[in-house]
């Protein structure tokens, strides 16, 4: 019999509506996992398991009186960023332990609505700031594939459960690559929408002009009803898409000839994976053979996306965090005085990049430096913009390899912050240009480790993304679980 | 050179974090690094472009202007290090002449 984590989320729901299986059932089968695989994976800071045994009994209630919900039952794992009405929410960052939220985002309050079971919450870089999960200020998270090395950040705990079948779904948020970067190095799908697509009401900042969220998942169709039930219009966030949502279930299955493939030549650089290289080649002649035709486009600005996007993110995180403050919530260390309080809270509080990070923020965004960088960094985020617009004039996607390289080993590059930085370049200029981006797993490297294929859609594009997604998925048929997690 | 140990420690009490010593010394060192980096950036021509601020620009939404509720004070309040009745407790803002 297939398990749990081998289905998708409609072939999970249709067990339980046809009361197969039961919730609670289901949702101790992941607990079990977790009790199980988590001591060495690390992805979860926190099982709230009688939170979700108590919604499981609700959700088997419900579906007695013939109620239904598009995640009806199904349990899912949390970044631990999301506010959640009475459930403790860290960041992974010292100075939120012991938060309690009193209301819920939009996306929890839409997962809520669709009756998810809260199996707990996942580990991730402080503040999400980081590549490779290490800045946590709680754990370091391990890949499933190769427990020596990092899942990737910030949303690595998302990534190492999806992939070690500790959960049926996740969800993360993506500023420079928090999604598609470790949903690439754990062999999971991972979509950032279009900026603005989902609401980010209750989702703690980082950087403004950048955060999304969105879904980490085994396959295609699960990131569809995910999409599905997240997106849309909030009038609690100011930067919310007034646009319908299509159901992007609808375009899976359709096919895609003629659709026209851009490969960007500035994303297949020297110094990159040639394991990583080759399955991007590979990839193109699957894409080739089903019809869609390759033409080769330009970004002639992507070199300098990664010290944009650190002028830019620096700047904004510098601003969000001057909220915590140790006065209305989160640590509070004594001073002499108020300002004094201020200092050794934050001091006591934040970890090693996120002061790296206040810093550089505050730096760029000081009297005398304010022109030279934060607003040429603006102005070289216009430039980059323009080169997609300009792309996409004879493209209706873009297919690029989501990091230069697989895995790499835990402690690898943490002393070496501009080193661990430009591990994002490809996955940068998408939230710089505010487009949807997507990863989805297209092989593994001489090791065994999992490869990421970047799809990059035009703005609100997700279903045509999603569309090309799914062909590919189905014609190459990856292994999504290591066999120890068996 | 274009980072001082003194300049981290002006930045750093603007961004109100006290760093201490042997953090002033890394962040000395990589700041200088990460900003030399970025100055690839003063090398592209901008001359007569906007700045984005905003990827996907929206026009300034507006609503009805009516009243519904709002949070409890109980649970505004739940989180605070320290309270007295319904106010936030911080340490002296203002110095009291005897």
């Amino acid at each position: 019999m297939k398990k749990f984590y081998d289905m998708t989320i409609q072939e999970t729901r249709n067990l339980l509506r046809k009361r197969e299986i039961t919730v609670t059932e289901l949702t101790s089968f992941y607990i079990e996992r977790i009790q199980r695989y988590d001591k060495d994976v690390k992805a979860y800071l926190r099982v709230t398991d009688e939170k979700a045994l108590e919604m499981a009994h609700y959700a088997e209630r419900k579906i007695e009186q013939g109620e239904d919900g598009p995640f009806l039952g199904i349990p899912f794992g949390i970044k631990d960023i999301f506010c959640t009405e009475g459930i403790e929410t860290t960041c992974a960052s010292q100075i939120l332990k012991g938060f309690i939220p009193p209301y819920d985002a939009t996306v929890i309050k839409k997962l809520k609505d669709g009756r998810f079971i809260h199996l707990g919450r996942l580990n991730m870089d402080e503040f999400a700031m980081g590549s490779s999960t290490e800045n946590s200020s709680f754990q370091t998270t391990k890949n499933p594939w190769d427990l020596s090395r990092i899942p990737g950040g910030s949303s690595g705990g998302s990534a190492a459960a999806v992939a070690a079948g500790l959960c049926a779904a996740a969800l993360g948020t993506d500023t420079g690559g928090s999604i598609r970067q470790p949903a690439s190095l754990c062999g999971v799908v991972g979509m950032k929408p279009t900026y603005g697509r989902v609401s980010r009401y209750g989702l703690v900042a980082f950087a403004s002009s950048l955060d999304q969220i969105g879904p980490l998942t085994r396959n295609v169709t699960d990131c569809a009803i995910v999409m599905n039930a997240i997106a849309g219009f909030d009038p609690m966030d100011s930067t919310s898409i007034p646009q319908p949502v299509p159901d992007y279930t609808k375009c899976l299955g359709k096919d895609i000839k003629g659709l026209k493939i851009g490969i960007p030549k500035e994303y297949f650089i020297t110094g990159m994976d040639p394991d990583v290289m080759r399955a991007i080649e590979e990839s193109l002649t699957v894409f080739e053979k089903q019809g869609a035709i390759i033409v080769d486009v330009s970004l002639p600005h992507t070199e300098y996306a990664v010290a944009t996007y650190y002028v830019i993110c620096t700047a904004e995180a510098s601003s969000n965090l001057a909220r915590y403050d140790g006065v209305k919530y989160g640590l509070r260390t004594e001073g002499k005085d108020i300002i004094d309080m201020y200092k050794k809270t934050r001091l006591k509080g934040f970890g090693k990049e996120v002061k790296r990070r206040i810093i550089l923020g505050t730096y760029v965004l000081s009297s005398g430096y304010y022109d030279a960088y934060y607003r040429k960094a603006g102005k070289v985020r216009t430039l980059i913009r323009r080169d997609f617009d300009k792309a996409f004039k004879s493209c209706d996607i873009l297919v690029t390899p989501v990091s230069p390289t697989t895995a790499f080993k835990i402690g690898e590059k943490m002393e070496d912050p501009l080193t661990m930085y430009l591990s994002d370049i490809f996955t940068i200029p998408v939230n710089l240009a505010g487009l949807p981006g997507m990863s989805v797993p297209c092989g593994f490297d001489a090791s065994g480790l999992p490869i990421g294929l970047q799809i990059i859609g035009k703005p609100l594009d997700e279903a045509l993304m999603m569309q090309a997604a799914y062909v590919f998925e189905s014609e190459k048929n990856i292994k999504k679980i290591p066999d120890t997690f068996r | 050179m274009k980072i001082t140990r003194e300049v981290v420690e002006y930045v750093g009490h603007l961004g109100r974090l006290d760093l201490e010593s042997h953090e002033v010394d890394l962040y000395t060192d990589q700041l200088d690094r990460i900003l030399q980096y970025m100055d690839k950036l003063n090398t592209l021509n901008t001359e007569g472009i906007e700045p984005t601020n905003h990827a996907i620009p929206l026009d300034c939404l507006l609503r009805e202007d009516f009243v519904k509720e709002s949070f409890k004070i109980e649970s505004s309040m739940q989180n605070a290090p320290e309270r007295k009745g319904n106010f936030f407790k911080v340490p002296p803002i203002i110095e009291v002449e005897e």
